[in-house]
């Protein structure tokens, strides 16, 4: 049980800022993910928790307590890591049962405590094989079941399901998720999967070159996106964006006119979701030719050129065009979303 | 059918085994021939040139009764005793020292390796002198001022070996260090990254993981510090021609002597066969373990 603050953590090397201005309240038992491309500072940002790294400044709150010159041992965390971080020449029953051994559990615990971590991971038919002679996705088990034999108080993972391949990923996914539901213990996880980050988390960051750019409940971030790297970082396929000015509650571009805006005058870059506009037959407030047509089995994803920026609507799936034919697409002002050109940020609420 | 769909073995990749016939001939006949050449003549009385005269046993009888070949016996037990297991520790200790991320590390590195690409007969002189009474190491720190010091380890027949070891350490540890490195930096960030998570002390970490992570590399080190080990001859000749007495001598110079200035072929043939047998009974039983037992699933 353990509530995480970080107040202010900064974290320079020489004049290059890994981690600015960091500064988070995590709750007891809530799912965080750290999301942002590589060398965004959230595995920085980890590792500061972990202890791995000192911040520059700040504070960092386990439970109340300033953690910041403790030794990872003596945080009660346990962390889970990209490339596993397994001892290869233990076998996986001595893996698990190692962190045990070091911190002078009592031998008579180690047999079950072992057993009941590796079930929970499905791991009990390999006990005795050594971490070569297991697939990625059985070592990843390993790795988890090492962080939870502990029961520590913070699980943190690093990019874990990175070295996984995609189908592999979705069902440690999905086994991570139920982990953590059934530990109640408080985790933190950095990825660089917007599509791990929806799923898994209760809420997200998103971070960028090192300054925390979002954070809120996946709904928030996928609905409200804060600006526009957020818009652009979130989905898939990404918000579209579209440069053009706004005079008078409407917005124009080259090819492309919305009124209805309460806006006031100037250039913006306008946002829309992807399933929100439509394809119809004529009048709506886009019109140019197909650029590509992609067929995704659920739905049809057509793409135009509009305002110098490439736009990607959902159609139907039994929609069919050839590419340079002529479309019309509606985008109402409800489904836009609106942020300054110069500073991407959000416009509208 | 089996034949027809698949071809013979012998027959596959025929180019790269005609391209290395010459090779294995030059193995074949230079390494194995000239040994068993070695190992018959070691039981006959030939002198200055190789003659066909059967003596049996006579000159092992003659080589076990030398004291020379006893004393040199000795020698190379405590020198590569010694030699393996300070090279190995010290090489081990710097790389690992190297390995914490520490400034100017490439230029530690290649000091540490230099002495490597000296020859023997450089290092054994230069130590020489360092370790003469009257112009190296003892006169400096007597001029210092430290007038009742005392370090010649050539001079003492007790000691000498010692003072070659020195040598040979100084020569040989860098290559070690280079190995342990290299083995060090193929080990995983993240399993360093977990064993701290963990709590577990460094020097644990070294013991109970990092060491034994690197045997392929270790078994690499040992090898190469055995085989300087077992050939150790011109250090000697450069450094104390075998003395003071015969403080210092080797197997390979007493190979070498018999064969070359006292003109004893068959003496010194014995002698070599003596090494080779050494060598066998130290590389068998662990090839075994170390290979044999592997295909059996362990």
């Amino acid at each position: 049980m353990a509530e995480i603050v970080l107040k202010n953590v900064c974290k320079r090397w020489g004049s290059f800022i890994g981690v600015d201005d960091f500064d988070l309240t995590i709750a007891d038992q809530e799912f965080l993910v750290l999301l942002g491309p590589s060398g965004c500072g959230k595995t920085t940002t980890m590792r500061m928790i972990a202890g791995l790294e000192t911040p520059t400044s700040g504070d960092i709150l386990i439970d109340g307590e300033r953690v910041n010159d403790l030794e990872p041992k003596d945080r009660d965390i346990s962390m889970v890591f990209q490339s596993y971080g397994l001892y290869p020449n233990m076998n996986v029953y001595e893996n698990i049962r190692f962190p045990l051994k070091v911190r002078k559990v009592p031998a008579a615990e180690h047999d079950e405590r072992v057993k009941k971590a590796a079930a929970m991971v499905e791991l009990e038919p390999f006990m005795h094989r050594k971490p070569a002679a297991l697939s990625g996705g059985q070592r990843q088990r390993v790795a988890l079941a090492r962080a939870i034999v502990r029961e520590p108080n913070v699980f943190l993972m690093d990019e874990p399901l990175s070295n996984l391949d995609a189908k592999l990923r979705v069902s440690t996914r999905a086994q991570i998720k139920n982990l953590s539901h059934e530990l109640k213990v408080t985790t933190i996880y950095v990825t660089h999967d917007q599509i791990e980050a929806m799923t898994l988390a209760d809420r997200v960051v998103v971070m960028s070159k090192g300054i925390v750019q979002q954070v809120g409940t996946p709904t928030d971030i996928y609905d409200n996106p804060a600006n526009t790297f957020v818009a652009s970082f979130i989905g898939s396929p990404a918000m579209n964006l579209v440069d053009g000015t706004m005079s008078g509650g409407t917005f124009t571009c080259e090819g492309m006119s919305i009124s209805g805006f309460s806006a006031p005058d100037g250039k913006v870059t306008l946002g829309f979701r992807a399933e929100d506009a439509q394809v119809v037959d004529t009048g709506g407030e886009l019109n140019a030719r197909v650029y590509s047509m992609e067929l995704l089995g659920d739905a049809t994803m057509v793409t135009v050129r509009c305002g110098g920026a490439l736009v990607s609507v959902k159609a139907g799936k039994e929609y069919r065009s050839n590419i340079g034919d002529d479309v019309s697409i509606t985008v109402p002002s409800s489904i836009c979303h609106l942020f300054d050109a110069e500073s991407g940020e959000r416009l509208t609420g | 059918m089996a034949s027809a769909t698949r071809p013979n073995q012998l027959l596959r990749n025929m180019s790269s085994k005609i391209a290395s016939i010459p090779m294995a001939l030059t193995a074949i006949v230079i390494f194995v021939g000239c040994t068993l050449w070695t190992v018959a003549y070691s039981f006959t009385g030939s002198r200055l040139l190789p003659r066909w005269r059967w003596v049996g046993l006579d000159q092992y009888d003659r080589l076990w009764d030398t004291d020379r070949w006893i004393i040199s016996m000795q020698n190379l037990a405590i020198y590569g005793f010694c030699m393996m297991a300070f090279s190995l520790f010290l090489g081990f200790l710097m790389a690992a020292l190297l390995d914490q991320k520490i400034r100017g590390e490439n230029v530690f590195r290649t000091i540490f390796l230099y002495p490597y690409a000296l020859s023997f007969v450089v290092t054994g002189l230069t130590w020489q002198w360092m370790l003469n009474p009257s112009f190296g190491l003892q006169k400096v720190v007597r001029d210092w001022g430290w007038e009742s010091f005392t370090f010649a380890p050539l001079t003492n027949p007790d000691w000498a070996i010692y003072g070659v070891l020195m040598a040979g350490l100084w020569q040989g540890t860098g290559l070690v260090m280079v190995i342990m490195l290299a083995g060090l930096r193929g080990i995983d960030e993240d399993v360093w990254k977990a064993a701290r998570v963990d709590g577990i002390p460094a020097w644990k970490t070294y013991v109970y993981i990092v060491i034994p992570m690197m045997r392929p590399i270790f078994v690499t080190a040992i090898v190469l510090v055995a085989t300087a080990i077992i050939k150790v001859f011109d250090l000697i000749v450069a450094q104390t021609q075998g003395g003071p007495g015969l403080a210092t001598e080797v197997p390979a110079k007493y190979v070498y002597e018999m064969m070359f200035r006292n003109q004893n072929l068959g003496q010194g043939f014995a002698a070599s066969t003596m090494m080779l047998c050494f060598v066998l009974i130290i590389i068998v039983p662990w090839s075994i373990y170390e290979f044999g037992g592997r295909r059996n699933g362990r």
